[in-house]
């Protein structure tokens, strides 16, 4: 479903290059996880697997489904089927989250070819998901993740992924600033999820999430590039003993 | 002490082109005095202090500058939808045709052209008074020239809760018009009404509203300035507060080569609370200006300036604001934000906010800021699937919202929005 061949990306400002040969392959129906110290490029690779601005592609391919991601703007990656939950959701005071998602939702319908979804079909649907994510009504009409908790943001893009219901979901560190039952809470909702149409690219530092979504596979990444894939027992094997073994075989 | 020659020139030709109305009736005397204010002042020159930003020579040239009329085909006019009174007025002159019988309860409401023979006591009391008391301690000439020259207006007396908000529309229909429009209101005790103006009101015009609150009345007020991009329009709101006593204005402009719009503001009863605020859109060849005026002369009062501009394509947004603190007004709460967003390189916003406090017990605020649309929530909202020019759309909107969100009533709040949002939609890119 999504693959992504030798991806080198550089910072387009300071020229800094930050991905360094990046393969992975994203099977539908599968959960694969990425962990890897601070600053290894994790979310730059969900960045520039969005489309933000700012870097620079020197090498390499990202395809999903067969189409080449990275020759498209955000919003038709978004339309193909590409959600990325944000590591640090954006605040955007004035908009309200529901009439944010609603243009989302009937965007997307659109480049799609798809009629617009009428308000109480939304509406309907929305409160529906809304409250397996236990997001109140009051948050929904708030404006996007202003005034949210850490946690309540986490939640948010969960919602969203729901609701636009994409085939490849790339969650940054959504597990972070979490309590106990958010971490449940949110699992559920990606769970709820799982189909075999769909695939999923969990970032995360933690073994903690990776108890609720069970991954398939697991990578390593460091300085940019994968230095080792495995099963689930290599998030267990992270937990242990941290990066530098794993570093040592690579070298 | 004389004018200097160019400006005394410049104000003679522009008086040359006008007369007062042949029925001046009580409203004489003040309106000669107001001429002689005009004689002392001047009109106002690009050189001026109050005017370095913004250009007067089309407001006071002798013509009206040719503005091509705007015909609206695909949307009904703003608050058409709503139950209000309606006073129509085209090109300045009053249309009894197309207005409703002017009678509502809770309110008396006369005109300025037909009450010259009549003496309105109330209104004899407030034109021009408040405007005269507005030039301390800066001229506003035009002002003056309208209380001069005014053709015509609405009186309104509100003595109780009025039944329904009164709509004053403005029509345009010759392209060479040239109005002088004078409003007075006067708010009793306790007493409470909505006013609310919109369409284009000639090629050129200069708008005028005294607005005296009581103790304890509710003045609530909104308006929009249309389409008419070739406008060319100076308008002043001097409003006097009493104890108690709520002022709130709003404003969204879209569109207009040259639109000044003043607003001074006295609260002189404690515990009285004026809000005033504008949104403001603009395409091109755009010259927006807000230019206020706030006076704290009694204590605990509460005053609030927001001013919200998106210009595009070169368009020129300028925010003139000052809260004068007077000495014993303790207990001051005052606001001030002016922003603008600028879609493009082109674009510039010139701002000039000013705080100056004669009393140590308060709180007073402001800021002033100019930014490009936040990238990071463009993404954001591209991530989601939404178009580039709508993601756009979204985020002007947000930046404009502090504005709106000055208006209090729900439905008109998103009528204003919705407005922004067709004219959003109509000037992408
Ligand atoms: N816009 C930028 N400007 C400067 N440096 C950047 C920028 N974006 C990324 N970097 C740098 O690129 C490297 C990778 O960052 P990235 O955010 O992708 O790491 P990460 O693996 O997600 O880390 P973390 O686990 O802390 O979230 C870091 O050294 C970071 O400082
Ligand atoms: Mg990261």
């Amino acid at each position: 479903m999504l693959e992504i061949k030798n991806l080198h990306v550089k910072l387009e400002e300071e020229g800094k290059p930050i991905l360094k040969g990046v393969n992975l392959t994203v099977e539908a129906g599968k959960v694969h996880a990425i962990m890897g110290p601070n600053g290894s490029g994790k979310s730059t690779m969900s960045y520039v697997l969005s489309g933000r601005d700012g870097y620079e592609v020197t090498e390499g391919s990202a395809t999903l489904l067969g189409e080449d991601l990275l020759e498209m703007e955000p919003e038709e990656r978004a339309a193909i089927g590409l959600f990325l939950a944000f590591q640090y959701p954006v605040e955007i005071p004035g908009v309200g989250n529901m009439t944010f998602l609603r243009t989302a939702v009937n965007a997307q319908r659109k480049a799609r070819g798809l009629e617009e979804m009428d308000a109480a079909t939304f509406l309907k649907e929305i409160r529906a998901r809304a409250k397996e994510l236990k997001i109140d009504a009051e948050m929904l009409k708030r404006p996007v993740n202003v005034g949210f908790s850490g946690g309540e943001k986490k939640r948010n893009e969960i919602l969203q992924m729901a609701m636009l219901e994409p085939k490849l979901c790339i969650l940054d560190e959504t597990d972070s600033g979490l309590d106990v039952d958010a971490m449940k809470l949110v699992s559920d909702g990606v769970n709820a999820l799982r189909s075999p149409d769909r695939g999923f690219l969990v970032i995360t530092h933690y073994q903690r999430l990776l108890d609720h979504i069970k991954p398939d596979v697991v990578h390593i990444m460091y300085d940019g590039r994968i230095i080792k894939t495995g099963g689930p027992e290599l998030a267990l094997e992270v937990e242990k003993n941290g990066y530098a073994d794993i570093r040592a075989e690579d070298a | 002490m004389g004018l200097p020659q160019a400006k005394q020139n410049a104000t003679e030709a522009r008086l040359a082109r006008l007369s007062m109305p042949p029925e001046t009736g009580w409203t004489k005397l003040p309106r000669e005095a107001a001429l002689a204010r005009v004689r002392a002042m001047g009109l106002p020159g690009s050189r001026d202090e109050y005017w370095r930003f913004s250009d007067p020579s089309s407001l006071i040239a002798p013509e009206a500058p040719r503005a091509a009329l705007f015909e609206v085909k695909d949307e009904a006019p703003v608050f058409d939808a709503m139950d209000r009174l309606r006073i129509v007025f085209v090109d300045g002159v009053f249309d009894a045709e197309a207005s409703d019988e002017l009678a509502l309860a809770g309110v008396e409401i006369d005109r300025l052209g037909g009450a010259a023979g009549q003496d309105i006591h109330w209104a004899r009391e407030v034109y021009g008074t408040l405007e005269a008391r507005g030039h301390e301690p800066v001229d506003r000439p035009l002002a003056a020239l309208n209380t001069a020259f005014a053709t015509d207006g609405v009186l309104i007396r509100v003595t109780g809760k009025a039944e329904k908000p009164v709509n004053i529309i403005y029509l345009h229909r010759s392209e060479t018009s040239d109005a002088h429009l004078h409003h007075c209101i006067k708010v009793e005790a306790g007493a409470e009404m909505t006013l609310l103006e919109n369409g284009p009101a000639a090629a050129r015009f200069n708008k005028l509203m005294e607005v005296d609150i009581a103790d304890g009345g509710t003045f609530h007020h909104i308006r929009t300035q249309g389409r008419d991009h070739e406008r060319r329009a100076a308008t002043h709101i001097f409003a006097r507060l009493g104890k108690e006593s709520t002022f709130k204005s709003f404003t969204m402009t879209a569109n207009g080569r040259m639109t000044r719009n003043e607003c001074i503001i006295e609260l002189t009863g404690d515990n009285a609370v004026a809000h005033v605020a504008g949104a403001c859109v603009g395409d091109g060849d755009f010259v927006h200006d807000d230019t206020v005026f706030i006076t704290h002369d009694a204590v605990d009062c509460e005053s609030r300036q927001v001013f919200k501009k998106v210009l595009r394509n070169g368009a020129t947004g300028i925010f003139q604001g000052k809260i004068l603190v007077q000495p014993g007004a303790q207990k001051t709460d005052g606001y001030q934000i002016s922003q603008s967003l600028l879609l493009d390189g082109d674009s510039q916003f010139l701002a000039k906010p000013e705080l100056e406090i004669y009393a140590d017990d308060v709180a007073c605020s402001h800021g002033s800021t100019s930014g490009a649309i936040d990238e990071t929530a463009l993404f954001y909202l591209r991530s989601r699937g939404v178009p580039r020019s709508e993601a756009t759309d979204l985020l002007v909107l947000s930046f404009l919202a502090e504005a709106i969100e000055e208006i209090e009533d729900e439905g008109i709040r998103e009528e204003i929005v919705g407005r922004m949002a067709g004219w959003l939609s109509r000037h992408r890119g």
